[in-house]
């Protein structure tokens, strides 16, 4: 056997070790293809200012999230990835309480009233909601989809970016540790 | 009833397969002729038994019986009967269904028409198709069985994505499928050989009619695919090296390839293991290009069906049938010798098809490159970064240019000995029209675009280069017309394919670079009644109606297209033709999509896509003049035709001497 001949196999080898290892890295969290990280990371969150959902009490502008760290999620009720973070959040929002950082909504795309019917149903985490109707403040915050989170220092300047629905496992390796460092 | 009937036939053809990969294989090794023979029937009637399935889940579309779970998530009552058809394989436990269906078509047409292949290698081929079989139908059966039920069955079913009810995509994957899997017989003929451990003229006749077919499909599906693009997702373009884009291109271009290096074989006996490798990497490019489209381990624009669950299956069935089939290639080609140990001048017809195959391979390499980089880029840890339009440009065009610089010169070169000094000199019309055109080009744009009329250049040499090695082949001019009427009759039809399609590349490159180049585009509010311009046409933006469609809501704006410059007071100008492009809502999938109008004339599309309305009364519209866009598709189509003149040559159905006739009319006729 000419050594030649084996260059398409050991090449092809090298391939489908780089697929298995991408794919293996894909389902276990580690990597996610659709992920970009945001323009934003490093820079002070855009100004806006929104009012609250109809049925809601507290907006959201961009003073509200100065002085505190902050998570900000991106929403809506059409979005049913939205819904199946929708528990995460709500544990998150027991941490919030405690003070160790406000969790935030920002409304995206969406109607007042489907929201307020989803809310009253499955429970409301959000301390603050602001309702960007059009999807306006979305673009000045380079959302693409729902759901995306944000988190924020005390400065409001994002310090990190999440495309895509939140998991145990995200909250565990990538966003408490950020939050514990920020309260520092 | 009837979808639990398509299971059984669908689990019954995995049966059939399984006997298939083995019972033949293990005959012809041991020549049991009786069970060689066995491959026939098998091959047919797994065919029979997966169309039977195919026609299940159809009639379950066509019905609309919701208590199928695939047709509860992709179909609705309200659509129209062509996109019940078509949402048969617009997802992804259907598409798989389909390809299993064309699979096995294949199958059983060699085994049907391939009667005079000699009875070895028909089992050893039929073997290998089998093989592929098992896979793909175990894969449908056990991770995306399109036949489960649903209890109780939804009351209506969620619709199918309203960007894919479009008759150019109905037919899109079909094609793409009648190419990547046309490429699995290419494929079972390489591993049969080399199984066999012979390569000669007789196999490559064999080869080549399949190749021809799935190479022609395969261009016509890329075609509608950019066609559709281009015209439903409302961005001007044509083509955006996406990698679901890439993923069909890359086997075309070494596909292309293949049917260049194969003629090498059949004539100069030479080439061999090359060939074979080119067969093995076309098949394992259709391969990975389902897997990388599927499994979401790159992103793109367009890709439907993600899921990495199944990425596993078919890394699983890719690391098998290509690292298997390389392995053996690594084994068994190094004793596959070209027995006429013969010159090899770099001048000469064969010379011309190792660059074609050069040029070729490592376009298609550049393309894998651009298209993978990000994925392993990401992998080490590299960060994110995505390869776009402008890596493509830099490194593909420039391989292309050489190539199409050649395609006229490589025909006319002799076979062993060619004589390229003599050969521009019968070339010296193509050039000096392709001279003229350049210089044309470059004046009608203001000696500004030189690049681009160099690429017209290119085209017309291609087109001209055509014409001339046919004159030259019946002698026009030079001896008396009746004479040379005669000479055109009695060329082969291989040799008139391969004019056709050469000629349409040169058509294809033309429109190509003057879209991509002089491309007009207008974005503008306009309010009702209100004009705007581009390219010489005046757009005067009549109203906007809401329409209703069968399963969707519509603003349909209404603009009559003048030819001039807007007058003062209103258009007094000939009205050239009324555009109606619309933006269609879907209230079943509650997604819109944008219906661009188009104009289209010989030389050009005008092309106009509403936009929103901006609240006061306005809309936005977008207006692009694509000029010679629509030679891009006739390009494609007319190469197609040259594809099925070539298939139609009387060689593939009278064969090579001794290992006689092969199974090409089976091909021709379906095509």
């Amino acid at each position: 056997m000419r050594l030649r001949y084996l260059i398409p196999a050991a090449l092809f080898l090298a391939l489908g070790a780089g697929f298995v290892y991408a794919l293996v890295a894909i389902q276990s969290g580690k990597k996610n293809p659709s992920a970009v990280p945001s323009a934003l990371i490093g820079k002070p969150a855009p100004e806006f200012a929104l009012p609250a959902p109809v049925g809601f009490a507290q907006g959201l502008s961009t003073a509200d999230l100065l002085g505190k760290v902050t998570i900000l999620n991106v929403f809506a009720s059409w979005c049913p990835p939205c819904h199946a973070e929708h528990p995460l959040l709500l544990e998150l929002a027991k941490e919030a309480k405690g003070g160790a950082f406000q969790l935030v909504g920002l409304n995206w795309k969406d109607k007042d009233e489907k929201l307020a019917a989803w809310f009253k149903e499955a429970g409301d985490p959000f301390s603050r909601i602001g309702a960007d109707r059009t999807g306006r403040i979305g673009i000045e915050w380079g959302v693409y989809g729902a759901p995306e989170t944000y988190v924020l220092d005390r400065d409001a300047k994002v310090v990190y970016r999440y495309a895509g629905p939140l998991t145990k496992e995200l909250i565990r390796d990538e966003i408490r540790p950020r939050i514990a460092k920020l309260r520092k | 009833m009837i979808p639990e009937l398509g299971h059984y036939a669908l689990v019954l053809a995995l049966l059939v397969a399984v006997y298939q990969s083995i019972v033949p294989l293990w005959a012809a090794q041991r020549g049991h002729a009786a069970a060689m023979e066995t491959a026939v029937p098998a091959a047919q009637s797994q065919f029979i038994l997966v169309a039977t399935a195919f026609a299940a889940l159809t009639y379950a579309y066509v019905t609309s019986d919701f208590s199928v779970a695939n047709v509860a998530a992709n179909s609705h009552s309200a659509k129209p009967l062509l996109y019940k058809i078509s949402g048969v394989w617009g997802n992804h436990e259907g598409s798989l269904l389909l390809w299993a269906l064309i699979l096995t078509l294949f199958g059983a047409m060699a085994a049907t028409f391939g009667a005079n292949l000699p009875p070895g290698l028909k089992a050893r081929v039929l073997s290998v198709q089998g093989m592929i079989g098992v896979g793909f139908l175990a894969f449908t059966l056990f991770t995306s069985n399109p036949f489960l039920r649903l209890d109780p069955a939804p009351p209506d079913g969620r619709g199918l994505n309203p960007l894919l009810q479009d008759p150019g995509l109905a037919f899109h994957p079909p094609f793409l499928y009648l190419g990547y899997v046309g490429f699995s017989m290419a494929f079972s003929f390489a591993v049969a050989a080399l199984i066999e451990g012979r390569v000669d003229a007789a196999w490559a006749r064999w080869v080549r009619p399949w190749t021809l077919a799935a190479w022609g499909f395969l261009t016509v599906g890329i075609a509608l695919g950019s066609w559709w693009a281009y015209y439903e997702l409302g961005w001007g373009g044509f083509w955006f090296w996406d990698p679901v884009e890439n993923a069909s291109f890359m086997p075309w271009l070494v596909g292309t390839a293949l049917l260049h290096s194969a003629i090498v074989v059949e004539k100069r006996d030479a080439l061999k293991s090359w060939t074979i490798l080119l067969a093995i990497l076309t098949f394992a490019l259709s391969l990975i290009g389902t897997f990388l489209v599927r499994s979401g381990v790159l992103t793109s624009v367009h890709s439907f069906a993600v899921d990495p669950e199944r990425g596993i299956f078919i890394l699983a069935l890719l690391l098998i049938a290509i690292g298997g089939s390389l392995a053996l290639y690594a084994w068994r080609a190094p004793a596959l010798r070209a027995t006429s140990a013969g010159l090899f001048k770099p001048v000469s017809r064969e010379g011309a098809m190792v660059l074609n195959n050069l040029l070729l391979s490592v376009a298609a390499a550049t393309v894998f490159l651009g298209t993978l980089y990000p994925l392993f880029l990401d992998i080490v840890g590299g960060g994110k970064i995505s390869v776009g339009a402008p890596y493509f440009n830099a490194t593909f065009v420039p391989l292309m240019v050489p190539l199409l610089a050649a395609v006229a010169v490589g025909p006319m070169l002799a076979w062993k000995r060619g004589d390229l000094p003599g050969v521009m000199q019968r070339l010296y019309v193509a050039l000096a029209t392709a001279v003229a055109a350049l210089l044309i080009a470059l004046w009608l744009s203001d000696w500004r675009h030189a690049l681009a009329a160099f690429g017209i250049g290119l085209g017309v040499w291609v087109i001209a280069g055509a014409k001339v090695e046919f004159a030259s082949r019946i002698q026009l001019f030079r001896v008396p017309l009746r004479d040379s009427v005669r000479r055109a009759f009695g060329l082969p039809r291989s040799f008139y394919g391969m004019s056709i399609a050469h000629a349409a590349l040169g058509i294809l490159v033309i429109g190509i670079t003057a879209s991509s180049t002089w491309q007009t585009e207008v974005i503008k509010v306009v309010q009702v009644r209100e004009s705007i311009e581009v390219a010489g046409y005046a757009l005067h933006l009549r109203d906007v109606r809401e329409v209703r469609g069968p399963n969707y809501v519509s603003q349909v704006a209404r603009i009559d297209v003048y030819r001039g410059k807007v007058l003062e007071g209103g258009p007094r100008l000939p009205l050239v033709t009324v555009l109606e492009p619309e933006k269609r809502r879907y209230p079943v999938e509650g997604n819109n999509t944008t219906e661009a109008a188009i104009y289209t004339t010989w030389f050009a599309d005008l092309y106009v896509v509403l936009g929103d309305a901006d609240g006061k009364g306005g809309w936005v519209i977008r207006a692009y003049h694509n000029p010679l866009v629509p030679w891009i598709w006739v390009g494609c189509l007319i190469m197609f035709f040259g594809g099925l003149v070539s298939l139609s040559d009387r060689r593939h159905r009278v064969g090579a001497p001794r290992r006689s006739a092969a199974p090409a009319t089976a091909s021709a006729e379906t095509a």
